[in-house]
C-alpha cells in the first residue's frame, strides 16, 4: 500500500506501477493511507461489532459446509449414545455431527454462537456510546438510522441462526413466535401459514431460514457496513473534546502505519478472545437437549440476550387484556409486550436524532462529542430506557431469579410490573440529578480549582486550604460546550395583531424544547472565572482585619501559581 | 490567557478593569504538549519492546503448531469428554495463535510506532452554491433531453409498469408459500370419538386403572402415527392426564361428563402463546408453563390463576371404553393454544 507511489526499481514498485496504470489508485493511496483518525476506548465497541461480523462470517462459511438445513425426519445412529436411535430432524442430526464428529466442528459452532452474542452486545454498547455523546448529530443523522437498521439485521440474522439447529429449546421459541404472529388482528393466522409453510411446525421452517439467516441477511448486513463506513470515512470520525480539537478539524493518528496496526491488531484479538470464550464455555449444548418435539419443555429456558426483553414483556403482561370485539378476539396480552412495546422503543431510538434537533433548532455540523452530563435530558432519556429495557431482561429471567434467591415467582412478577413504570421514572430523574450535580462540580471545579489538602495558617489564626487553579487542558474540557437553551418562538400575533399561521406548532415545539433544555448549567466564562478570584481575594481580607503583611506570608509558603479559597 | 485570569496579587480595583476586556468564552488552548515516551529517548527500552513483540510473534507461532497436534492427536471422540477436551485444546490453539498477531501489533502500534497526534481539517459537507446550481443546471439538462415533463401519458405508463412488475415475483411467492392457506386447520385437532389416550412418547394406551390419584401422564392420541404430519398433530393434540381425588374437583355442569372418576384430560398447549405446559403441582392441582409462568388450577378448569394467559386450557372430554382403556369422547370444543383472530367463528 505504500509503496505504490515510490518510484524506485523492485517488484513492489512494479506491481504498484501496473495498478496504477490500470486503476488510478494512487489518488486513493494519497487521499486515504494517511487519513487521520482519532483515539479513544470507547470508539473500539463499534470495531468489535465489525471484527465479530467477520467472526461470525468465517465460522458460518465453515458450518455450512456440514450442516444440513432439513426437516426430514432421520434416525440418529452416531457415536454419542444418549441419542441413539431416536426419531430426529436431519438439521439436529447434522448439528450433532458437527459437535461430535467434525474436528474443530464444536470450536466453530460455539465460536459462530459466541460472537452472535458479542455481536449484539457491541452493536447495542456501541448504539450507548453514540447516544450519550450525541456522535448521532449532524451531519451523522442518516448513519444513524443506517446503524439502528443494522441493529434490526443482528436481530434478525441472531433469531434464524439460533432456530436453525431444530433442537427442543430453539423449537419452543419458533412456538412462541407462531403464538406471537397469531395474535395480528384478522392477518395472523396467515402469517403463520406464510411462515412455516402451512401448520406449525411443517416442514418448510428451517430450509427457509437458513437462505433467511445465510444469504438474506447477511447480504443486508454487509451492503449497510459498507454504506456504514462509508459515511464514517466521508465524515471523518467524531473526536472526544479536549484541547486543540474543535468542529473543524480532526485530531488523532494516520491511518497508515497506526491504524492498520491498531485497528488490524484488534480483530486478531477479538478474534482470539472469542476463541478461549469457545474454547472454555459451553453454549447451547443442543446434544442435551435433544431434537424438538412439541411435547417437553425444561424449565430455566430462556432465549439469547438480546431477545430476553420480549420474552420478558410476554411474561409481565397481564392475561386480562386479550379481549373479544363481536367474535373476534384481540389478543392484547400478547400483542402489546410482543409488538406494540418493541416498536415503541425503536421507534424512539430510531427518530431520537430528529426530534433532539428539531426541538434544539440546530443546524450546525457536530464533530466534537457530548460530555453525558452536558446534556442531562438526552442522558437521562437514554438512561430511562435502558432501564426499561433491564427490567424486561430481569422479568425475562424471573424464573431463574426466584429458583437462585428462593423467592416466589408470582411476587417477581408483581414487582417488576411496577418497576417497569417506576424504575424508568426514577432513573430518569436521578440521572438528570447527577448530571447538574456534575456540572456544577465542573464549575466549581473549575473556579475554585483542586484542592491539595495543604492546610496554611494565616498570621492572625485563621486556616485556609490551598486551591491549585486548572491547567488550560483540565479547564478546558469542562468549559468548551455550549449549552442548548430553548427555543424561543416568535409571537403568536404580529404588530397589526393578526394571528400567524404555524403557530400552534412552533408552541408545541418550544414546549418541547422547554422539556428537554430547561434545566441547565452554564459552563463558566472568563469573567465569572475572574470575578471569583476577586471574590476569593476578599473572601480572604474580609475575615477580619489581617496586617497588611498577612496575604503575602501565605503566598510564600505555596508556588506563585496556588491560590486559596 | 492564564495571566490575566491569575490576578495574583494585584489589587480587586485592577481585577475588575480587566473583567470588562474579557471574552464570552475561554478560547480553545491548542494542542496539548507531547510527551514522548520511554522507547523514544532509550534506546534499551526501544529495543526491549522490539523484543517484546517478536516474542508475541513466536506465542502465535506457538500456538498455531499446537493447533495443528492438537487437530490430529484429539480427536472429539465418542464421548463429551473427549469432546470438551479437543474442543479446549484447538480453541486454546486459536486463542494463542490468533492473540499474538494481535497484541503484536498494537503493541508495536503503541510502543514503537510515531505517536506524535496529527490535526487535519473537515471540510463541510455541503457542497458550494456553484456545484449545487452546476447540478441543478445538469439535471435539468437530462430532464429537458429526455422530455419526461411534456409526456404525461408515457410518465404515467413508466410509473404503472414499474409498479406492476414486482407482482410476478410477489404473486406466486404469496400464493404457494403458506401451501394450501387452510386455516381453519388450527381448530381441529386429531382426536375423535373413541381415540385411545396412549402415553407420549411410547404410543401405549393407557387404562383407566393404571391412573392413580395424584399422577400425571403426558398423552398422546394412540394412533397419531398414521397421521399424514405426525409432528403438526402432535403439535396440536397433546394432552396432560391428571387423576384428582373426586371431591377435589370442581366441575362446571356442562362438563361434569367430561371426566372419569377423577381422571380430567387437559390440552398440554398453553392458551398465551403455545408452549407445553407440563409443570405440574401435585398439592395445589396448579400446572405452570415454564416459558412465560401462567399458572392453571387443574382442580378448577384448567383456569388462570396468574400470569399472561387469558384462557382456560381446553377440556379433553374422556371415557372409558369396554377393555378398561381412556378414550376421547369427541374432539375439543374449542380451539387449542394460543389465540387467533377469528378463533370463535
Amino acid at each position: 500500500m505504500s509503496t505504490t507511489t515510490r518510484r524506485e526499481a523492485g517488484p513492489a514498485a512494479a506491481t504498484a506501477d501496473y495498478l496504477d496504470q490500470r486503476t488510478g489508485v494512487g489518488t486513493a493511496v494519497k487521499a486515504f493511507a494517511r487519513k487521520i483518525f482519532p483515539d479513544h476506548w470507547s470508539f473500539l465497541l463499534g470495531e468489535i461489532a465489525l471484527f465479530s461480523l467477520v467472526v461470525l462470517l468465517i465460522s458460518g462459511v465453515f458450518l455450512t459446509a456440514f450442516f444440513v438445513p432439513s426437516m426430514n425426519e432421520t434416525t440418529y445412529s452416531g457415536p454419542w449414545a444418549a441419542m441413539q436411535g431416536v426419531q430426529m430432524s436431519e438439521a439436529f442430526a447434522s448439528t450433532l455431527r458437527l459437535s461430535f464428529e467434525v474436528r474443530g466442528g464444536l470450536l466453530m459452532r460455539q465460536i459462530h454462537h459466541w460472537a452472535a452474542l458479542l455481536f449484539m452486545a457491541s452493536i447495542v454498547t456501541h448504539m450507548m456510546r453514540v447516544f450519550f455523546t450525541g456522535a448521532f448529530r449532524k451531519p451523522r443523522e442518516i448513519n444513524w438510522v443506517v446503524g439502528f437498521t443494522l441493529m434490526l439485521l443482528g436481530l434478525a440474522a441472531g433469531f434464524t441462526g439460533y432456530s436453525l439447529p431444530d433442537d427442543v429449546l430453539s423449537g419452543n421459541g419458533l412456538r412462541i413466535t407462531d403464538g406471537v404472529i397469531r395474535s395480528v388482528p384478522i392477518l395472523g393466522s396467515y402469517i403463520s401459514y406464510f411462515l412455516f409453510g402451512g401448520e406449525f411446525p411443517g416442514h418448510d421452517l428451517i430450509p427457509r431460514l437458513f437462505t433467511i439467516h445465510i444469504l438474506v441477511v447477511p447480504g443486508l448486513i454487509l451492503a449497510l457496513v459498507g454504506l456504514h463506513l462509508f459515511f464514517v470515512v466521508l465524515h471523518k470520525h467524531t473526536q472526544y473534546p479536549g484541547s486543540g480539537r474543535t468542529d473543524s478539524n480532526v485530531v488523532g493518528y494516520p491511518l497508515f502505519p497506526v491504524y492498520t496496526a491498531k485497528a488490524g491488531g484488534f480483530f486478531f484479538i477479538v478474534f482470539s478472545v472469542i476463541a478461549l470464550m469457545a474454547a472454555t464455555m459451553t453454549i447451547n449444548p443442543v446434544w442435551n437437549y435433544g431434537p424438538y418435539d412439541p411435547s417437553p419443555v425444561s424449565a430455566g429456558s430462556q432465549p439469547d440476550w438480546y431477545m430476553l426483553f420480549l420474552d420478558g414483556a410476554l411474561r409481565l403482561m397481564p392475561g386480562q387484556a386479550e379481549v373479544v370485539i363481536g367474535g373476534f378476539t384481540l389478543s392484547l396480552n400478547i400483542l402489546i409486550p410482543a409488538m406494540v412495546i418493541p416498536v415503541v422503543l425503536f421507534a424512539a431510538l430510531a427518530a431520537y436524532p430528529f426530534i433532539e434537533a428539531a426541538v434544539s433548532g440546530d443546524k450546525r455540523e457536530h464533530h466534537v462529542l457530548d460530555r453525558p452530563r452536558n446534556v442531562p435530558f438526552r442522558t437521562a432519556f437514554g438512561v430511562s430506557v435502558l432501564t426499561a429495557f433491564v427490567v424486561l431482561i430481569l422479568a425475562g429471567s424471573n424464573d431463574l431469579i426466584a429458583t437462585h434467591f428462593h423467592l416466589s415467582v408470582n411476587d417477581i412478577i408483581q414487582s417488576l410490573r411496577v418497576l417497569l413504570f417506576v424504575a424508568p421514572a426514577f432513573a430518569f430523574w436521578i440521572t438528570k440529578r447527577i448530571c447538574l450535580g456534575l456540572q456544577r462540580r465542573d464549575r466549581e471545579l473549575v473556579l475554585h480549582g483542586h484542592e491539595t489538602g495543604r492546610i496554611v495558617r494565616f498570621a492572625h489564626g485563621e486556616y485556609v486550604e490551598i486551591h491549585r487553579p486548572l491547567d488550560d487542558d483540565e479547564r478546558w474540557l469542562r468549559v468548551q460546550h455550549e449549552t442548548r437553551r430553548p427555543l424561543e418562538i416568535e409571537p403568536a400575533e404580529d404588530s397589526r395583531g393578526v394571528r400567524r399561521k404555524g403557530y400552534r406548532a412552533d408552541r408545541f415545539r418550544q414546549r418541547l424544547s422547554r422539556l428537554f433544555f430547561e434545566d441547565r448549567v452554564e459552563p463558566v466564562t472568563p469573567a465569572e472565572l475572574a470575578a471569583a478570584h476577586v471574590h476569593g481575594e476578599h473572601d480572604t481580607l474580609s475575615v477580619g482585619p489581617a496586617p497588611a503583611g498577612a496575604h503575602s506570608a501565605i503566598t510564600q509558603g505555596v508556588e506563585a501559581d496556588e491560590r486559596n479559597h | 490567557m492564564s495571566t490575566h485570569l491569575n490576578p495574583g496579587h494585584k489589587t480587586s480595583n485592577e481585577v475588575a478593569r480587566t473583567a470588562h476586556a474579557l471574552p464570552d468564552r475561554f478560547p480553545n488552548p491548542g494542542h496539548p504538549e507531547h510527551h514522548d515516551r520511554r522507547s523514544d529517548f532509550d534506546p534499551a527500552a526501544d529495543k526491549r519492546a522490539e523484543r517484546q513483540v517478536v516474542v508475541l510473534l513466536t506465542i502465535s507461532i506457538l500456538g498455531t503448531i499446537g493447533f495443528i497436534v492438537a487437530y490430529f492427536a484429539a480427536p472429539p471422540g465418542q464421548t463429551v469428554a473427549s469432546m470438551r477436551t479437543s474442543n479446549l485444546l484447538l480453541g486454546l490453539g486459536l486463542f494463542f495463535g490468533l492473540g499474538g498477531i494481535g497484541a503484536a501489533a498494537v503493541h508495536w502500534a503503541k510502543s514503537l510506532m510515531n505517536d506524535h497526534e496529527k490535526s487535519e481539517e473537515r471540510h463541510p459537507q455541503r457542497s458550494s452554491d456553484e456545484t449545487r446550481a452546476a447540478a441543478v443546471e445538469v439535471l435539468a439538462e437530462g430532464a429537458a433531453d429526455s422530455g419526461i415533463g411534456r409526456r404525461g401519458v408515457l410518465k404515467g405508463a413508466l410509473v404503472s409498469a414499474l409498479a406492476l412488475f414486482p407482482l410476478m415475483i410477489v404473486l406466486p411467492l404469496i400464493g404457494d408459500v403458506g401451501q394450501d392457506w387452510d386455516v381453519s386447520k388450527f381448530k381441529h385437532t386429531w382426536w375423535k370419538k373413541g381415540t385411545k389416550l396412549a402415553k407420549d412418547p411410547s404410543g401405549q394406551p393407557i387404562k383407566a386403572a393404571d391412573v392413580t390419584i395424584g399422577s400425571v401422564f403426558h398423552v398422546i392420541p394412540a394412533d397419531l402415527h398414521e397421521a399424514a404430519h405426525p409432528l403438526d398433530e402432535k403439535a396440536k393434540a397433546v394432552v396432560l392426564l391428571v387423576r384428582l381425588d373426586p371431591r377435589d374437583l370442581k366441575e362446571a355442569d356442562d362438563r361434569k361428563g367430561w371426566s372419569y372418576d377423577g381422571i380430567v384430560a387437559y390440552s398440554k398447549i398453553c392458551t398465551h402463546v403455545g408452549c407445553p405446559v407440563a409443570l405440574y403441582e401435585q398439592q395445589t392441582h396448579h400446572l405452570l408453563c415454564p416459558c412465560h409462568q401462567s399458572t392453571f388450577d387443574v382442580g378448577d378448569g384448567a383456569k388462570v390463576i396468574f400470569g399472561p394467559a387469558k384462557r382456560p386450557l381446553p377440556q379433553l372430554p374422556i371415557a372409558v371404553d369396554a377393555e378398561g382403556y381412556l378414550v376421547a369422547q369427541s374432539d375439543f370444543h374449542e380451539p387449542v393454544g394460543p389465540s387467533f383472530w377469528d378463533r370463535l367463528k
